[in-house]
């Protein structure tokens, strides 16, 4: 085969205004609008989205699953960034 | 659905000694045990990667390929609101193909060389595909039976250990328990008419029976792949035991259908409280499997076609997009 694999586009759709855009899934396209006609084609034949964002994927940095204890660990003993780690007496009202 | 665009491997994949595997491997297995889910940049098992790699293309190459037996009826379907069904169904088929490619590419291998392995005939695709659809009523027994085989497959896989498969699947079952119950819509229509209408249904039954109950694989004694599969939750029920569920929930239907299941065997059993049925003949299935069923030289006459008559338009959509790029760089 001597085509040229288009590349991959990763999308995200916005549900409904109000709502941020999620991702969805990924798709090939030649370029970003093509992406775009594509994306409404597969993600949104069932009214899913009211507005579509493409990025290549080769434009995403993701962190290494090896790195995650390094750097996610350190919020895990951090519970006093949570309301109720705090005890307040249920007399006191509108905390 | 993640990407291979994020496919540089973890760092701990680079440097792997013979030794480390081991202990790479418990605590693969043990995360899996504790229903984590695997993602595309975590560390596999080689053997793990290549079964879904396997799995997942050989779905795809299905939805792909399972849209030529339904397409044929587009033009003929009776009404205009078949019609319409119809494509809608035929088009989420392509969908699907197509979150399952991506989900495949996630693993490593990219969407050309499937494409590749299937129109070379190195890839498999659901042996189903390769009957044909003479009347239309096998078009309401394909909802009813094929694609409701395939959502009794495919629910448990919404569990399936690997992420993006199992993003997928929840998105294809959602979409897919609309074509089954057009199916069965098509079917009770047929087979609340007249007289030659009922015939028409209840052969498209006899046609389809079998070769649906055949969709969930050998039997468990002859099927190599389960106990491996179960183990990495690629897999959560046995082919017999999804196949018995099948034929449980099918059999009444039928019934309320007002027709009969091709099977003298088949009866109620009530201390087991399942249906019992009569054997498979599992030669038909291995025949069909090595390339002789009715249709597997027109479906892969067709995909090939279509390839091949679409090429010019991927090359034009390259040059044109290639065109734009060098305006835009040149600007």
């Amino acid at each position: 085969m001597t085509e040229k694999e288009w590349p991959l586009f990763e999308v995200f759709i916005r549900p409904r205004s109000g709502l941020e855009h999620k991702h969805v899934g990924s798709l090939h396209a030649v370029d970003a609008r093509m992406a775009i006609e594509h994306a409404r084609d597969v993600y949104t034949r069932r009214q899913e989205g009211v507005s579509i964002w493409v990025v290549r994927s080769s434009e995403v940095t993701a962190s290494d699953p090896s790195d995650a204890d390094v750097l996610f660990e350190p919020a895990r003993d951090k519970v006093y960034r949570h309301p109720t780690f705090y005890a307040i007496p249920d007399e006191v009202k509108n905390l | 659905m993640y990407t291979q665009g994020l496919d540089s491997l973890g760092k701990e994949a680079l440097h792997v000694s013979a030794a480390d595997t081991a202990a790479l491997e418990a605590r693969f297995q043990a995360r899996v045990d504790a229903d984590d889910k695997i993602e595309p940049k975590d560390w596999m098992p080689d053997a793990y990667r290549h079964t879904l790699i396997r799995q997942i293309s050989q779905h795809a190459h299905s939805e792909i390929v399972g849209m030529l037996p339904e397409g044929n009826w587009i033009t003929r379907a009776p009404t205009l609101r078949r019609k319409a069904v119809l494509i809608a169904k035929v088009q989420d088929e392509g969908g699907h193909g197509m979150y399952l490619y991506s989900a495949a590419e996630t693993l490593g291998i990219s969407r050309d060389q499937m494409v590749a392995q299937l129109l070379s005939g190195n890839a498999r695709y659901s042996s189903i595909f390769n009957y044909p659809t003479p009347t239309w009523a096998d078009i309401g027994a394909i909802g009813w039976l094929v694609d409701g085989a395939a959502i009794m497959n495919q629910i448990p896989i919404c569990r399936c250990s690997y992420g993006p498969y199992a993003r997928a699947m929840v998105r294809i079952c959602r979409e897919e328990s609309f074509h089954q119950r057009q199916g069965f819509e098509i079917m009770m229509t047929l087979s609340s008419g007249t007289p030659e209408q009922r015939r028409m249904a209840q052969e498209a039954l006899n046609r389809w029976w079998w070769p649906a109950l055949m969709m969930f694989g050998p039997s468990d004694a002859e099927s190599k792949h389960t106990a491996q599969s179960m183990r990495w939750k690629i897999k959560r029920f046995t082919n017999d035991e999804l196949r018995q569920h099948f034929v449980d929930v099918t059999a009444p239907q039928a019934g309320f259908l007002g027709l009969k299941i091709p099977d003298r065997e088949l009866r109620f059993d009530e201390t087991t409280q399942h249906y019992h049925f009569g054997a498979i003949d599992w030669s038909e299935f291995q025949n069909v499997l090595k390339g002789n069923g009715p249709c597997n030289r027109e479906r892969m006459e067709s995909r090939q076609r279509s390839h091949d008559e679409g090429r010019w338009v991927r090359e034009a959509a390259s040059a044109y997009a290639e065109k734009q790029r060098t305006r835009a760089d040149a600007a």
